[in-house]
């Protein structure tokens, strides 16, 4: 069924060709909604291959390991790949109502529909080298999708966000030669199996602490998150929930798998920077948040934050630290990325983001108040939703190991994330608006509401089903996590039995 | 949740806004069914598992201390909520407050009958939530608002504390089943880990239960609507760290830590806050400082383990409900009619309000410890209890002497000046009775205070003697609940206190003021909690400029800083050095054009004109593309000098409508940035050396030099590669080249728009 694999990748090339093509009407959103729609449902189908068969790959141009580029899904790369499309479905219905016709006339369903490929691209290859290829696609659509509206501010991010980015990259593909000048191969599970073999395992570790800034840069971590609260505040509503919700995971999914698979040899080593650099993201994040006075602003230090908590389930690399690392980017790219999207109707309804100049949203638009409460307090962590249970498992999983420092910080850092989500409820919703406006959701067209709202309702709706049904989710996260603990699985459906 | 309920409006307040009530007095029926099983002894126990894979089941047990909180809530649920449907009536957003109020009257029982420690938690923190929503009903007031992140901040934090205390305490136990937890015994006192889940429970249920010095938040809650202030800031929430306590008694109590911790945080709250309590004039907050004092005395009491001290704590916890949701909901009343709660302005209601004065009278009379009152027995026993302390009863029962003449000073203020004394000022409305579902709480209440009182014995057996059983294990220890025990020494303190508490009460205008004097010279919480805000606002903003200076150029010398201190740092903590390279292949040729490539290199650093950078660059790469010529790779070479030559050019065409690149102040960061490229470079090339040093594995170069004719069809091998091997990667690459001119053109595009429209601000803050 390795079909799969390649639809996952496939479709939105498609979509994205087609949607160009129609630009230049209705038809090209609507090619956008129904080929995320289609892409959902190939994703769910490979979901439910990889739960019922285990670990699945699928060699292209049938050119066998390690000879040829692999496509490989294990649970972790399904989970994302399903929740990447549903994340693009949200996002293409909000769409419709969110992006101007020049910008789609500009390409945007092009755009985004690509950056959605080189996503999907991303979780499911097996192959570093092709890895970093989808990391260019990636990087080359988002830069246009960021400057797409063409203001002074959008460009000043998008040029931060390129150059920063373009260090990360650079340092990859140093990494890249390198490790393939060390072993021959560039197939994950092929250097799973021989980097343990290498004799010089210093010069790993050298190599992997390439592998893990490059990849920090992507995912957004303490001392190198700059390019992110540079840039997602600028763009269109759609963009930046996009961005917020899929574009750092990939780095995250990135140091996950590399260093579970292949740079676990000095965990010691590795594993204790992570912690340290998830300690340092999670606080610099939040005080970054504590200090905006800009939804947005305040959302985009968030995610930062955010990282940090999945990098401390990676860095403490126990079962159910890194269920709760799995667990943690589900329920976040959700909340995150339906936050930006509530966002982007305040301002739409209220004026503005800048939280001094709106107010009122409590009295007058309590639907999206309610909307908004549910990610808002999943994020800081309240029970029983989504975040919580994410929290939960990660605080567990340090005291567990008696990592007292590293369970402080994450339950201090929830603290100070209620203080700047109370922030935005105390100051966007409960708060008068400044200039006697009843921000009502009446004041947009109808249909644009619809397709406004709908997107968010469900994603809302999601997280609540998370949260109020844990059980499912956590018992995957931790087969999930199981997978990533013990790669035998990985390694035989890459290479075959005999490796 | 709000959005449905909301639009209800007015109409909300009527029959349909008494559906909570009828729900909270259908729950009270059932849990008084309950009753004459579990004063049997029995408990009932059901559960559903809920996340197992974390160890959390939805887990209720209902024994007599459970049973008792869960009859408090929903009985006093229910006629708060009657209450209330007539005094918010018409208020635009009583459908969400009737909402909040419903889910935190099913958090909190959920509290109080979870077994599960997460489940308990869960439905703590959601009576945080809903108490913040609460609070917050007055939302456009910025007091409001601050009183609702001031109640959220404090008591989360606690939470977090807390949780932390339950993750410990469930992996420590082997469970988090309270039920089992607590049937290990001692065994949880003798464990090392002890005392770091002792600090952290008590966190949670300290901030919950506003015991000092993390009371403050409690007066401020009383910004939340009266009703809201009678249920959750004095009956029922508060009320979940002194139940939690309770809760944990038969497990944790015993221990120095223990006593010590609860005594002296309980006895100090009660004192601290009665003084308080009689400073206040607005007598709302007069009653939220006396229920400070109560959960001070409760504190104090489950610090203890005597059977006096645990009867003193099951019966007192009935009293304090009963008599102050009967106040509170009692000056709602005042409130309602007459526009104002200010202490000063009050008096001579007792003619207009004749049935609300009767409630006030018979609840003061039970706060301040008559008899035939319930309370009279409540703080005879809470004596008998203070007395059975092992060590410094005479300091205990001291405090409580002193808290409880207080007390009675206060319920002279606050139900017995209002409506006997001469007014003292105009009031804003003429004061009248209030309507029947606002007086059916507070004369009910009250009237179950002077019943309790006369007929003991209804409460000892159904809720006093199981709860007593829930803290001891056995109703052996129970003490009777009587208003004649003789002459002993509690009743010597009783009159004691009624002689003290009336001097208090005759000179607490003089008290008042000096009180006033005294709080306003010394530091108060309250201004702490803003300069701790400030403080973390300044600090947040203080790192935030420090890291994210909006300059790209301080972002980019970040980076490679870490790229440096990151690889050099595990160069040197792995002990991994290159050897020397093998310079046996340098020639002049090779020696030529390296030296060609670091002049180019050095040349596109230091230059200002950008197309002299262009330039240089473009000779760092012809330079290589003669190095792959040197090594023998011809077409590696031709293809690096195509994309050398025209990136250059296009480059060039672009980069020549811009200005010189020397900005001011730029030339002083040169030096820094030239260390830093240097180490960068010199890093990365040791990496180089170390690769080549081992053996290069040949294994797909040889697959695809044997596989490209016979299996792909094609000869020369690096075109296979490209579209064949690794065609993925082609298309990947294709696709950028594609989005690449599509982003060009659309930054085009809008850039010659843009000449029209304003400029706006950048990453700025």
């Amino acid at each position: 069924m390795s079909w799969l694999l390649a639809a996952s990748i496939a479709l939105p090339f498609l979509t994205a060709v087609l949607a160009f093509l129609f630009r230049a009407g209705p038809a090209g959103r609507r090619i956008s909604v129904a080929g995320n729609a289609a892409l959902l449902a190939a994703a769910v189908a490979l979901m439910a291959e990889t739960l019922r068969e285990g670990v699945i790959a699928g060699q292209v141009g049938e050119w066998a390991a390690p000879f040829g580029i692999t496509l490989v899904a294990d649970l972790l790369s399904a989970v994302m790949v399903v929740i990447t499309a549903i994340t693009a479905l949200a996002v293409s219905v909000y769409a419709l109502a969110d992006i101007g016709e020049r910008a789609e006339r500009l390409g945007y369903h092009a755009l985004f529909n690509v950056l959605i490929a080189g996503v999907c691209g991303a979780f499911l290859t097996g192959d570093l080298f092709n890895l970093y290829v989808w990391f260019e696609v990636m990087l080359i659509s988002s830069f246009g999708l960021l400057i797409l509206g063409g203001s002074k501010a959008q460009i000043d991010g998008g040029v931060k966000y390129v150059a920063l980015n373009m260090i990360s990259t650079i340092l990859f593909l140093s990494g890249v030669g390198l490790l393939y000048g060390m072993t021959g191969t560039l197939n994950m599970a092929d250097l799973a199996r021989t980097v343990p073999e290498l004799e010089d395992q210093g010069l790993v570790t050298l190599i992997a602490m390439m592998f893990m800034i490059a990849f920090g840069v992507k995912a957004a971590v303490f001392p190198l998150f700059f390019w992110l609260p540079a840039s997602y505040h600028t763009p269109a509503f759609s963009v930046s929930a996009v961005f917020a919700g899929l574009l750092t995971k990939v780095g995250v999914y990135a140091l996950i798998r590399m260093f579970t698979l292949v740079f676990d040899g000095d965990v010691g080593f590795t594993h204790q920077i992570l912690l340290w650099v998830a300690a340092l993201t999670m606080l610099t994040g939040v005080l970054g948040a504590a200090a905006q006075n800009d939804i947005r602003r305040i959302l985009s230090f968030h995610i930062v934050s955010q990282i940090g908590y999945m990098i401390m389930g990676l860095a403490l690399l126990t079962p159910l630290a890194l269920a709760g690392a799995v667990f943690y980017l589900v329920h976040h790219i959700i909340v995150k990325a339906n936050l930006f999207l509530i966002a982007g109707v305040a301002e739409r309804v209220a004026g503005s983001t800048e939280l001094s100049r709106i107010g009122g949203l409590y009295k007058s638009a309590p639907l999206l108040a309610v909307l908004f409460l549910i990610p808002a307090f999943s994020l800081a962590g309240f029970p029983p939703l989504s975040g919580f249970w994410a929290k939960y498992i990660l605080v567990a999983a340090a005291i567990e190991i008696e990592g007292w420092v590293i369970a402080a910080v994450a339950l201090v850092v929830g603290l100070l994330t209620i203080y700047s989500m109370t922030k935005i409820w105390a100051e966007a919703f409960w708060k008068p608006h400044p200039e006697g406006l009843e921000p009502a959701l009446t004041r947009l067209p109808p249909g644009d509401r619809a397709r406004l709202l709908a997107p968010v309702a469900a994603l809302a709706g999601l997280t609540l089903v998370i949260g109020f049904f844990p059980e499912p989710f956590v018992a995957f996260a931790e087969r999930a996590a199981g997978q990533l603990l013990d790669p035998t699985a990985y390694m035989t459906a890459v290479l075959g039995a005999a490796s | 949740m709000g959005a449905a309920a909301s639009t209800g409006g007015k109409a909300s307040a009527g029959w349909i806004g008494l559906a909570p009530a009828a729900l909270s007095a259908a729950l009270f029926v059932w849990f008084a069914s309950l009753a004459p099983s579990i004063a049997d002894g029995e408990t009932l126990r059901v559960a559903w598992s809920w996340a197992p894979s974390l160890g959390v089941s939805l887990s209720f047990l209902v024994d007599g201390l459970s049973l008792t909180f869960a009859l408090l809530i929903s009985g006093i649920g229910a006629l708060v909520f009657l209450y209330s449907n007539t005094y918010l009536a018409g208020h635009p957003q009583f459908g969400r407050f009737a909402l909040f109020l419903t889910a935190f009257m099913l958090a909190m029982l959920g509290l109080v009958l979870a077994d599960n420690l997460i489940a308990l938690f869960v439905f703590w923190e959601l009576t945080t939530v809903t108490s913040y929503l609460l609070i917050g009903f007055g939302h456009e007031t910025a007091k409001g608002r601050r009183s609702a992140l001031q109640a959220l901040f404090v008591t989360g934090a606690g939470a977090l504390a807390l949780l932390a205390g339950f993750i410990l305490l469930g992996f420590t136990a082997g469970s988090f089943e309270l039920s089992e937890i607590l049937a290990q015994g001692d065994a949880l006192k003798d464990h090392a880990l002890y005392l770091p889940i002792l600090i952290l429970i008590l966190a949670g249920a300290f901030t919950k239960s506003a015991q000092f010095p993390f009371h403050f938040w409690l007066p401020n809650a009383m910004a939340a609507p009266t009703p809201v202030s009678a249920f959750l800031h004095s009956a029922t929430m508060v009320k979940a760290g002194v139940y939690l306590m309770a809760r944990l008694h038969p497990g944790f109590s015993g221990t120095d830590a223990w006593l010590w911790t609860l005594t002296v945080a309980g006895a100090f709250t009660a004192v601290f806050a009665s003084l308080m309590a009689l400073r206040q004039t607005d007598l709302k907050q007069a009653l939220a400082y006396t229920t400070l004092m109560a959960l001070g005395t409760l504190t104090l009491l489950l610090g203890q383990d005597s059977g006096y001290a645990m009867t003193a704590f099951a019966t007192f916890l009935i009293v304090h409900s009963l008599y102050k949701a009967s106040l509170f909901l009692m000056v709602g009343c005042i409130d309602h009619a007459t526009g104002t709660r200010e202490a000063g302005l009050l008096g001579g209601l007792a003619r207009a309000m004749p049935v609300t004065c009767f409630a006030a009278a018979l609840a003061a009379l039970s706060m301040a410890g008559f008899p035939p009152f319930l309370g009279f027995i409540g703080k005879e026993l809470k004596y008998a209890g203070a007395l059975a302390v092992g060590s410094e009863p005479i300091l205990v029962a001291g405090a409580m002497l002193a808290a409880n003449a207080l007390m009675f000073a206060v319920a002279g203020v606050v139900a017995f000046k209002p409506f006997w004394r001469p007014a003292g000022g105009p009031l804003p409305h003429a004061p009248h009775e209030a309507p029947w579902p606002m007086l059916a709480g507070p004369v009910l209440l009250a009237v179950l205070g002077a019943v309790f009182g006369l007929y003991p014995d209804l409460l000892q057996r159904t809720l006093v003697d199981p709860t007593v059983a829930s803290l001891l294990g056995t109703t052996e220890d129970a003490k009777t609940l009587q208003l004649w025990a003789g002459v002993n020494l509690p009743l010597i303190l009783s009159v004691a206190t009624v002689a003290l508490g009336l001097a208090l009460y005759l000179a607490h205008g003089p008290i008042r003021a000096a009180l006033a004097r005294a709080v306003e010279a010394a530091p108060g919480f309250d201004a702490g909690w803003d300069r701790f805000l400030d403080g973390l606002k300044a600090f947040a903003a203080w790192q935030t400029r420090l890291i994210q200076t909006g300059v790209l150029r301080t972002y980019i010398f970040a980076t490679f800083a870490t790229v440096l201190v990151g690889l050099a740092g595990t160069m040197a903590a792995k002990g991994v050095w290159p050897a020397a390279p093998d310079l046996s292949l340098a020639n002049w040729r090779t020696v030529a054009l390296v030296a060609l490539i670091v002049a180019g290199a050095l040349l596109t650093a230091v230059t200002t004109s950008r197309i002299a950078a262009m330039a240089s660059l473009g000779v760092v790469g012809i330079g290589v593309a003669m190095i792959f010529i040197t090594f023998g790779a011809p077409d590696v070479a031709i293809t690096q000098l195509l994309v050398e030559t025209l990136v250059v050019v296009l480059a060039a065409v672009a980069l020549l409508r811009l200005p010189v690149l020397d900005k001011p102040g730029e030339r002083d960061r040169r030096p820094r940035d030239a260390v830093l490229a240097l180490g960068v470079g010199a890093v990365v090339t040791a990496i180089l050396l170390l690769v080549l040093e081992t053996p290069l594995d040949r294994r797909l170069t040889d697959f695809f030099e044997t596989a490209s004719w016979p299996e792909a069809y094609g000869r020369n091998i690096v075109n296979v590669i490209l579209v064949d091997f690794r065609a993925l990667d082609t298309f990947g690459e294709v696709a950028v080249v594609m989005i690449a001119g599509l982003a060009a053109y659309a930054l085009l595009r809008t850039t010659a728009e843009r000449r029209e429209t304003t400029a706006e601000k950048g990453e700025g803050k």
